[in-house]
């Protein structure tokens, strides 16, 4: 049985990677990206700080670029408004969900899910501002708005301190407290509800 | 060339000419044209109006959308069989609908690959076609606080459509894909910029490229010109507009992938890139705010699995204390709608009508209290209960809430 099932398993993975290959065959379509178009788009930053550019910001400097851009829909202390909560410290060190929050919380209000206590990567904020923020005008924040920014938001949920200095090279060294919360999917179909 | 179109505009003014006037001896009036005359007295005693450039529903026929500012839900209580019309599919927007000129459209698919390529919409339109029937539903499609909800209102961020494209694995092998790599992130071109990492061995055998929707170009509103399919997984993923693609060999672990479209758990751990639709199933008739007549009613609804087919879909009539398979609609295809029904005598007693689909994996549509065992209170993604109606005694249908009260 066990081998049948191996060799029914393997003929299948056969099968996928014959699919992701096929049709191997070349059409010669396309015309090749140079480097700097592929600069001029290539915006994406990951969580070990490839893509993040040169420039740097203060909690200090984020404060009125925060109160001029943001506070419209996330509040002035990023509290949320017609858009989400960004601060919220607690549960310090812990997460918005699961046993320890329900002993935490006892008979309280839920806390929102918020930067402080929920987002897994410090670099995560920077790729979606600039990305995609302010919503009047998305896109429109340079690099040293943005690392302020961050460094703001970051200062607010408690995480860096005040006097802390957001660039390419310490942004990525953040620990952010929900990191280690985070767990692959592993749903697999079949009978057990996951 | 100027010859023939003057030629073919004369015969076509000429035909339209005669035509005219065989209707003028007919009593000729505007309706004919426009055709937005309410139905006569007897459609047998006059002409209907003649044939034209683009149809249009019927007057009496009003499907809608229902929008907030970042979605609109299909109404699925008003729809038949599989495919949702293309002005109806649900909507998810994370910046407004992108207008992308088909014209300066470029892909961009760089990383790690051999060959770094742009592509027109007409060389993706060059590549060796394929076209596939599947469903998208957005991750947070539930909703289910009240008793006075619609199908639509419910579960209406589910749309199912007929696609048409170029596969991914196609142009991953034009452009060299290196084997280390095995994440890439789709980005789009709207104003949220959206980026989502896939995993390569989830989606290569099944990606695709749509450039059309339904027999014609995709719509704005699905990314017109170009979108990423992926079929089964949540829609997030299939980013629309899509601009670039790059390959990697890790997640990039954007906004969408990590603060969104997570699952907290009941164990205080919180699922990742939980991208597969789980099968799920709803009752679209009888629904809220119908109320139904003693005696024969056809139960009618749809399942759907991110998993592959539909194995079976079983219906209660008694709140879930007996449960017997509905008939479903032939062809079943994987990753699809499929259609059920089911021949039901109703007694005139109140009682509450329930459906569950089970997938070709053994996969049970679980009740909302086994979801909230697993996930915890706080879960907001992926939600698939087992949902129903009551029926009370006057015949008025409303949606079950208490079976979905954790």
């Amino acid at each position: 049985m066990t081998r049948l099932m191996l060799i029914v398993g393997t003929l299948f993975t056969i099968g996928l990677s014959a699919a992701a290959q096929s049709p191997s065959k070349r059409f010669g379509i396309g015309t090749p990206a140079t480097p700097e178009q592929i600069a001029a788009l290539d915006i994406d930053v990951r969580p070990d700080g490839t893509g993040l550019p040169a420039g740097s910001g203060t909690v200090r400097d984020g404060a009125p670029v925060y109160a001029e851009k943001c506070a419209a829909c996330h509040g002035a202390n990023g509290e949320g408004g017609t858009a989400d909560v960004l601060v919220g410290a607690e549960p310090k060190n812990s997460a918005p969900f699961g046993p320890e929050y329900e002993r935490w919380r006892g008979t309280r209000p839920d806390v929102p899910f918020t930067i402080g206590n929920y987002w897994p990567y410090a670099t995560t904020l920077f790729d979606y501002v600039r990305r995609a923020m302010p919503a009047t005008a998305p896109g429109s924040l340079n690099a040293d708005e943005t690392y302020a920014l961050v460094a703001w938001l970051l200062a607010k949920n408690e995480i860096i301190a005040e006097s802390d200095v957001m660039n390419r090279d310490t942004l990525p060294r953040v620990r952010m407290p929900a990191r280690s919360r985070f767990v692959p999917d592993n749903r697999r179909g079949g009978a057990e509800v996951r | 060339m100027k010859t023939k179109d003057r030629q073919s505009r004369g015969v076509t003014r000429r035909t339209a000419l005669t035509t005219l006037s065989a209707a003028a001896a007919l009593t000729l009036t505007p309706d004919l044209v426009s055709g937005q005359e309410a139905a006569p007295a007897d459609t047998t005693k006059r002409w209907g109006r003649l044939p034209n450039t683009l149809g249009a529903r019927s007057p009496a026929e009003n499907p809608r959308r229902l929008p907030i500012p970042t979605s609109s839900r299909t109404p699925l209580q008003d729809l038949h069989g599989t495919i949702t019309p293309s002005d109806l599919h649900y909507e998810r927007h994370h910046g407004g609908v992108a207008v992308v000129d088909p014209v300066t459209y470029r892909l961009m698919v760089h990383g790690m690959v051999d060959r770094p390529l742009t592509f027109t919409l007409q060389d993706l339109k060059r590549f060796p076609a394929t076209t596939r029937t599947c469903f998208l539903e957005c991750a947070g499609n539930y909703n289910g606080q009240r008793e006075e909800l619609t199908p639509q209102e419910i579960c209406g961020l589910t749309s199912q459509s007929e696609w048409t494209g170029v596969m991914l694995s196609t142009v991953f092998n034009e452009v060299g894909a290196q084997p280390r790599a095995t994440w890439f992130l789709a980005e789009g071109q709207d104003a949220a910029v959206m980026t989502r990492s896939i995993p390569l061995k989830d989606a290569i055998g099944e990606a695709m490229l749509a450039y059309a929707q339904n027999g014609e170009a995709l719509r704005p509103e699905q990314g017109y010109p170009v979108r990423l399919l992926l079929p089964g997984l949540e829609g997030n993923a299939s980013v629309k507009w899509l601009r670039r693609i790059e390959l990697a060999d890790q997640p990039f672990m954007t906004r969408e992938e990590t603060s969104k479209y997570t699952d907290p758990l009941a164990d205080g751990t919180a699922r990742e890139f939980s991208l597969v639709i789980d099968a799920r199933s709803v009752i679209t008739s009888p629904s809220y705010p119908q109320t139904i007549q003693k005696g024969f009613v056809e139960l009618r609804g749809i399942a759907w699995s991110g998993r592959g087919l539909i194995r079976r879909v079983e219906i209660s009539t008694d709140g879930g204390h007996t449960w017997k398979p509905a008939t479903l609609q032939q062809p079943v295809l994987p990753k699809a709608v499929t259609c059920f029904r089911y021949a039901w005598e109703w007694d005139g007693r109140p009682t509450e009508i329930v459906s569950r689909a089970v997938d070709e994996t053994g996969y049970v549509q679980p009740e909302m209290s086994a979801i909230q065992r697993v996930r915890g209170r706080r879960t907001r993604y992926h939600l698939n209960p087992v949902t129903g109606w009551t029926i009370g005694a006057d015949g008025r249908v409303r949606f079950a809430v208490q079976r979905v009260r954790a």
